[in-house]
C-alpha cells in the first residue's frame, strides 16, 4: 500500500517534471516566468511535495468510501449506490455535532487543544455510528427483500433510496436549521500548517486537518485489513462473497454477515464524510455525489470487489485528480483549469471499462462465475 | 425414535418438480446410502435436508423436531453436516481457513487445532498445502479438502454428496475407509455415490432414487443381490 501510493506518487511527479523539462523554453514557460518569476521547471519542482500531500488527502478519502462500495459488491455482487448518501450522512453528523458543540461553548475559543482533538473524535464516532446503522437499515428495508429478484431490481432501489435519503436530508436540515448546506465551525488548529522541510528557500507544509485525514485514514484501513483477513466474522465475510449457499453450510449466518458488511462499509464511509467536512468545511445534501462517483470509479480501478484494489484506485484517483487540478492550467496557459480534472476520474472510468474491465487487482470476470 | 426422518418431502426448483414426496429414515449409527441415476434428485434431497432448499409439502424432522423451515445455518448448528456435491470449497480462502470455516460453530481454538490435526492425520497432502488457496488445489485434492472440512463439524449426522468423485482409485478406498471409520465413533451416514458398489459394501441400509421418487428401499446386502439394482446401478447384466 506504502510502496504503491509511492511508486505511483513518482511516477506522476517524474512525468509533470519531465513535462515542464519539454515546455520549459516553450510559451508555457515563459507565461510562468512572467506571473511568478521562477522558471517552470522549479515552479513544478516547488508545487510537488504540496500536491503529493494534497493527492494523498483526497485519494485516502477516496478510499476510504470505495471500500464500502467493494465489500458489498464482493458479497452480494451489486453496486450499492445509496452509499454516497451513507457519507452525506456521516457528514452531516459529525459537522451538526461539532455545531452544537460551539454553541454549548465546548469547542472554539478558550478551550484547550486537547479537547478539540477530543471533541473531533466524538464527531467521527457519531458520523460513523450513525452511517454504519443507516447502511444496515437500508440494506434491511431497501435490499434483502429483493434478494432474490433480478439484478437490475435491487439496483433501481438503489438509486431510490439515494434520492430519498438526499431530499430527507435536505428536509431535516432545512426544517430544523433553516438552510440545508452547513459549514464546520471553526475551532482547534486544524487549520494551521506544520512545515515539513525547506526547499530553495521555499517551505513545504502540511496542513494539520489533511494530516489528521491521512491518520485516521490509514487507522481505518490497517483495523479493517486485520479485521478482513485475520477474525473469525471477517473470514465469514470472505466466505460469503465466494460462496454464499456453501458458507451456510458451515453454519454461518448469511444475512447477519450481509449486515455486517453494510456495517463495515458505512461505518467507513460516515468517517469518510466526516473527514471530507473537516478537510472542505462545506457541506450539503447532495455533498456525497461526486466524492461518491469518484470513489465508485476507484473501486472499478482498482477491480471491483477487491479490497487492496479499492485503496490502490482511491489514491491513484485522489493523486491524479490533484496534479491535474494543479498542473493542468499551467501546462495549458489556462485555457483547460482546474474545473476540468473531474474529466481525469471519469476518463479513466471509461478508459478501463474499455481495456481493462476487471480492473487493476481484479481477477477475470469468467473465473469468478 | 430415527434420527433423521423425512415425510412426504416434494421440493421445487421454481416450477420444476425435482422430489416428488420423499420418505426416508436415518437411524442413529448407521450408515445409509442413496444410489440412483443423474438428476434422479439425491443432490436435491440433501439440499432440502440442509436448508438450502426448503420443501414445498411435507416434513423434516430431526430427532423428532420439525427442521423443514429453518435456516441453513440453523440446522448446521442443531448437528447436521453436509458437504456438497463437486466439492463447494472456498477458492480464495487458503486450506487452513477452508478448514476453519468448517469448524464455524465451535468457538474452542485448542479444539479447532486437535481436529485440524486429526484432518492432516488422515489427508497429510492437505497438512503440505495448508497455505496455499482452496481454488489452486488439484481436482482431487478440493474433494479431499471438502471432506477434511466436513469432518471438522464432527456434526450427528454427516452427508456425503458423492465424496469420490474425482479421486484415484486408492483415494476413492481412503475416502471409504474413513466414512467407516467416522461411523464406527458414532457419526450417523448418509451418503450419496455414484459408485453404488462401494456404496453398498459400506452400508447398513439403502434408498433408490428414480426421477423424485423413492423406488426402492432395503438393507444393503438386498440391495446388492436384487436384479433391478444390479441392472441398473452396479453394471451387472
Ligand atoms: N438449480 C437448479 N435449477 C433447476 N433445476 C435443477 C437445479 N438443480 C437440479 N435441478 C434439477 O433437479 C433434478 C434433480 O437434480 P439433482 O441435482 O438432485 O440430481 P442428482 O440425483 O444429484 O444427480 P447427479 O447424480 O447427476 O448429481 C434434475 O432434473 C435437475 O435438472
Ligand atoms: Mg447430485
Amino acid at each position: 500500500m506504502l510502496a504503491f501510493s509511492l511508486v505511483s506518487g513518482f511516477a506522476l511527479s517524474a512525468f509533470v517534471i519531465v513535462l515542464a523539462f519539454l515546455f520549459q523554453n516553450t510559451a508555457v514557460g515563459a507565461s510562468v516566468m512572467q506571473r511568478f518569476g521562477v522558471s517552470l521547471v522549479n515552479y513544478t519542482l516547488l508545487n510537488l511535495p504540496q500536491v503529493l500531500m494534497d493527492g494523498l488527502t483526497l485519494g485516502f478519502v477516496y478510499a476510504a468510501i470505495a471500500l464500502g462500495y467493494t465489500m458489498v459488491y464482493g458479497v452480494l455482487e451489486f453496486i450499492n449506490f445509496a452509499h454516497s448518501e451513507i457519507f452525506a450522512i456521516g457528514a452531516f453528523v459529525g459537522v451538526e455535532v461539532l455545531i452544537a458543540l460551539a454553541a454549548y461553548g465546548l469547542i472554539g475559543g478558550q478551550n484547550s487543544l486537547l479537547s478539540a482533538y477530543l471533541w473531533l473524535l466524538v464527531a467521527l464516532l457519531a458520523g460513523m455510528l450513525v452511517a454504519g446503522t443507516m447502511a444496515v437499515l437500508v440494506e434491511r428495508i431497501a435490499y434483502r427483500p429483493l434478494r432474490g429478484a433480478p439484478r437490475l431490481v435491487p439496483l433501481i432501489s438503489a438509486i431510490g433510496v439515494s434520492f430519498f435519503l438526499q431530499d430527507a436530508i435536505r428536509l431535516i436540515e432545512s426544517v430544523t436549521t433553516g438552510q440545508f448546506h452547513r459549514i464546520i465551525p471553526a475551532f482547534g488548529n486544524f487549520d494551521n500548517r506544520i512545515p515539513l522541510f525547506t526547499v530553495a528557500g521555499n517551505t513545504v507544509d502540511i496542513q494539520i486537518k489533511s494530516l489528521i485525514v491521512i491518520v485516521a485514514a490509514i487507522i481505518m484501513l490497517v483495523g479493517l485489513n486485520y479485521l478482513v483477513n485475520a477474525t473469525k466474522v471477517g473470514k465469514a465475510i470472505r466466505a460469503v462473497a465466494q460462496d454464499r449457499a456453501t458458507a451456510s453450510l458451515m453454519g454461518i449466518d448469511v444475512n447477519r454477515i450481509i449486515s455486517m458488511t453494510f456495517l463495515i462499509g458505512g461505518t467507513l464511509g460516515g468517517a469518510a464524510g466526516v473527514l471530507y467536512a473537516l478537510k472542505f468545511t462545506r457541506i450539503d445534501p447532495f455533498v456525497g455525489f461526486f466524492p461518491g462517483l469518484k470513489a465508485f470509479t476507484a473501486a472499478v480501478l482498482g477491480g471491483i470487489g477487491n479490497l487492496t484494489g479499492a485503496l490502490l484506485g482511491g489514491i491513484v484517483l485522489g493523486l491524479l485528480e490533484t496534479f491535474a487540478g494543479t498542473y493542468m492550467s499551467i501546462f495549458t496557459m489556462g485555457v483547460a483549469g482546474a474545473e476540468y480534472k473531474d474529466i481525469f476520474a471519469f476518463g479513466i472510468l471509461i478508459l478501463v471499462l474499455i481495456f481493462r474491465p476487471q480492473g487493476l487487482m481484479g481477477e477475470n470476470v469468467a473465473q469468478k462465475a | 425414535m430415527s434420527l433423521l426422518k423425512l415425510e412426504n418431502v416434494h421440493s421445487y426448483y421454481g416450477r420444476i418438480h425435482a422430489l416428488k414426496g420423499i420418505s426416508l429414515e436415518v437411524n442413529e449409527g448407521e450408515i445409509v446410502t442413496l444410489i440412483g441415476a443423474n438428476g434422479a434428485g439425491k443432490s436435491t434431497t440433501l439440499r432440502t435436508i440442509s436448508g438450502i432448499l426448503h420443501p414445498r409439502e411435507g416434513r423434516i424432522l430431526l430427532n423428532g423436531q420439525d427442521i423443514s423451515h429453518m435456516e441453513p445455518h440453523k440446522i448446521v448448528y442443531a448437528g447436521v453436516g453436509h458437504v456438497p456435491e463437486g466439492r463447494g470449497i472456498f477458492p480464495k480462502l487458503t486450506v487452513r481457513e477452508n478448514l476453519e470455516m468448517g469448524a464455524f460453530t465451535i468457538n474452542d481454538r485448542a479444539e479447532i487445532e486437535r481436529r485440524m490435526e486429526y484432518a492432516f492425520s488422515l489427508f497429510p497432502r492437505l497438512k503440505e498445502r495448508i497455505n496455499q488457496k482452496g481454488g489452486t488445489l488439484s481436482g482431487g485434492e478440493q474433494q479431499m479438502l471438502a471432506t477434511a472440512r466436513g469432518l471438522m463439524l464432527k456434526p450427528k449426522i454427516l452427508m456425503l454428496d458423492e465424496p469420490s468423485m474425482g479421486l484415484a482409485p486408492r483415494l476413492v478406498e481412503l475416502i471409504f475407509d474413513i466414512i467407516k471409520q467416522m461411523n464406527q465413533e458414532g457419526t450417523t451416514i448418509l451418503l450419496v455415490e455414484q459408485n453404488a458398489l462401494m456404496a453398498l459394501s459400506i452400508a447398513h441400509r439403502g434408498y433408490v432414487l428414480q426421477t423424485g421418487q423413492i423406488v426402492l428401499s432395503d438393507t444393503a446386502d438386498n440391495l446388492k443381490a436384487n436384479p433391478m439394482v444390479q441392472h441398473a446401478y452396479l453394471g451387472i447384466e
